[in-house]
């Protein structure tokens, strides 16, 4: 039945390519190649590495000392943390807001670097999505778990129940509920769709039954066919569209969670900003923490590329100095505004009060450190890189524990108390990591950690892509 | 009282040209188009714009769904935010009115993109008839690549102007690499 009429068919060149002008690609790849670096991974072509064991194990156990710490926490109640009165949500909303802030860099990569036209953003969108479900998964479950009755967590929802009780929709902490609820939701929808023609690649690539089972159910018989593409494309397009104003407004609203109230150096309008500057700046952090290990131990290193780090450093030194304007910026209105009450704060928290050092490892580890990212040298090093995203990711934790600590020094020196976490709240925190690890390495393991369709779609025309993405300019 | 039939070469879905390339692909089926096929589709590893503009789909209907899905949930949640908090379960707050809409804003937007983003899914894959567990052309060994590294046409046999040979004429002049039948 086949007629192969090989005769006149235009024939791709087969290489080697010149390198990509950008530095975004490199390793001579072809449409096929990509597939088997990447789907590879995932179909056991290449054994499973022993840093992903070491890793994994490392997560796992970590993971049971969350399963520890949520046991005993409830069989005992939140009594187990050293939280109390003023300093009432302590480890609880540092950690809560620490995760959701790593998260936020997936979207800001998949979505606003898509609407800006950065094609850089192919390589990492992918596991970078997968980073924001997992850190906001993370996240969720530590307001969850401070509720006290954990299980009673469905009154946030206006659910039609019995009790007639609605509800409070004027509280910034119900609008948390619906902006993180809403924040995994698409992201997941998002990660899911842009997944769905890769499992078409593996379903295709499978070499046992099991693998043409699973990826062949999830790819739900997508077969590459134009009429679906063009629908798929406007609909990441648009996806991306509301994801860049959702992730404002979700890190927004976790900051309402403070500047609503009305205490001293919570109270202000520059949070909002500052707090998503924030959030963009810790999540490049953990976009590099993961990044290396993937170069190293997967030898991504020809699609991560070194432009790709050093362009995550830049990303970091500016919203980097946003943060650290968002921090003097609160120094100064206090002193400007005259207001006794915001400046005392102030004091308290830089210099009089117990936790003043806490408030010094902040502008250290935030702003100081990562003024080294001017040096072109240092962008350039993928392990200093990695140690200035270190130094990143416990400034932006200080950031939030100095914010909570605030409430330890009010103007009634009276009701002044001290606030120290427990082991237990160690172990949650180390735990939650755990967690974080083990679903990571999971996905790393099951799910193309780079997208194989978009780095196709990427590849010089020489080597069979389209040199761009077409839903960047023409998605219709 | 059951005969068996005589057993039957399967029926015709249409007919497959593989390409190398993806301008290969477009070029081909501009040239379909142009000689009165609209009966067809293509296939290929990542998206390309062309072949759908050739086909006739210049716009997807994504947009005008998520449009009305965000504007249904968004006007839902605000109206349920003031039922709620409004009417059924009134709470005085230092005399602020119960009608308070900015404070509404927040889950009113939230729930807009929730449903609008929700909707575009789900359209997706209703308007594409996904998830859709059998389609004729995975009967064709070939076809494997298109999630590879190649490109295919398909011009079905519903086309008015089908015919089993002169369209496989036609294709074999568009300088593919093989031509298939796709058993349905």
């Amino acid at each position: 039945m086949a007629t192969a009429t090989e005769t006149t068919a235009e024939k791709r060149p087969q290489g080697p390519f010149t390198p990509h002008p950008d530095g975004l690609i490199g390793g001579n790849h072809t449409l096929d190649s990509i597939g088997h670096k990447i789907g590879g991974v995932v179909l056991s072509e290449q054994p499973t590495p022993n840093a992903w064991w070491a890793f994994f194990l490392l997560g796992l156990t970590l993971l049971g000392g969350l399963g520890v710490a949520l046991a005993y926490l409830f069989y005992a109640g939140v009594g187990i943390w050293g939280i109390n009165v003023p300093v009432a949500w302590g480890f609880a909303i540092v950690n809560f807001v620490w995760w959701i802030g790593i998260g936020h860099a997936g979207t800001l990569i998949s979505a606003i670097l898509l609407l800006l036209h950065q094609k850089w953003r192919t390589s990492i969108n992918r596991f970078a999505e997968a980073m924001t479900i997992f850190a906001v998964a993370c996240a969720g479950l530590f307001p969850l778990i401070h509720m006290g009755r954990p299980w009673l967590f469905y009154w946030l929802y206006p659910v039609p129940v019995n009790f007639a009780m609605w509800p409070q929709f004027r509280s910034p902490l119900t609008w948390d509920v619906f902006a993180v609820t809403t924040y995994f939701s698409v992201s997941l929808m998002f990660w899911f769709v842009g997944l769905v023609p890769d499992f078409a690649v593996l379903r295709d690539a499978s070499k046992t039954r099991l693998q043409r089972f699973v990826y062949g159910n999830l790819a739900l018989g997508w077969r590459g066919s134009a009429i679906h593409w063009r629908r798929y494309e406007k609909l990441y397009l648009l996806l991306a569209g509301l994801s860049t104003p959702l992730v404002f407004s979700v890190h927004t609203v976790v900051s309402f969670d403070f500047a609503v109230a009305i205490v001293p150096l919570w109270h202000a309008t520059i949070f909002p900003p500052f707090f998503v500057s924030g959030a963009i700046f810790s999540g490049f952090a953990m976009v590099v923490w993961l990044a290396v290990p993937l170069r190293r131990v997967y030898g991504m290193g020809d699609l991560i590329t070194d432009r790709h780090m050093e362009l995550c450093g830049r990303v970091m030194l500016g919203t980097g100095l946003m943060v650290s304007y968002g921090y003097f910026c609160e120094v100064w209105m206090s002193f400007y505004s005259h207001s006794i009450y915001e400046w005392d704060t102030t004091m308290q928290r830089m210099w009089l009060g117990p936790y003043w050092w806490s408030y010094w490892a902040l502008i250290t580890t935030n702003t100081i450190i990562p003024q080294l990212l001017w040096f072109r040298k240092l962008r350039n090093n993928e392990w200093a890189l990695f140690a200035i995203a270190g130094s990143a990711h416990i400034g932006m934790w200080f950031e939030r524990y100095v914010i909570v600590i605030t409430l330890s020094r009010d103007q009634l020196p009276s009701s002044w108390g001290q606030y120290a976490p427990t082991e237990w709240d160690w172990l949650t925190l180390l735990g939650s990591v755990g967690l974080f690890i083990t679903l990571f390495c999971l996905f790393i393991r099951f799910l193309p950690m780079i997208s194989i369709t978009e780095m196709r779609e990427f590849l010089p025309q020489l080597q069979g892509g389209r040199d761009g993405h077409s839903v960047m300019e023409n998605a219709k | 009282m059951t005969t068996h039939a005589a057993p039957t070469t399967p029926a015709i879905y249409g007919v497959m040209a593989e390409y190398e390339t993806a301008d290969a692909l477009v070029a081909a089926t501009k040239a379909a188009r142009e000689a009165g096929y609209s009966h067809m589709d293509g296939y290929s590893p990542y998206a390309i714009g062309e072949v759908a503009d050739e086909l006739g789909f210049p716009r997807s209907e994504i947009g005008a769904i998520m449009f009305v899905g965000g504007l249904c949930g968004a006007v839902t949640g605000f109206l349920i935010q003031y039922y709620l908090n409004g009417i059924d379960y009134p709470l005085n707050i230092g005399g602020r009115p119960y009608f308070s809409w900015p404070m509404f804003i927040v889950i009113t937007w939230e729930l807009l993109v929730l449903t609008a983003a929700a909707s575009g899914v789900i359209g997706l894959f209703a308007l594409c008839g996904l998830p859709q567990p059998y389609h004729p052309v995975f009967n064709v060994p070939a076809f494997e690549r298109a999630s590879r590294d190649r490109f295919f046409l398909v011009i079905e046999a519903t086309d008015p102007q089908y015919d089993a040979a002169t369209t496989r004429t036609f294709l074999t002049g568009t300088n593919p690499l093989s031509i298939e039948e796709v058993p349905e």
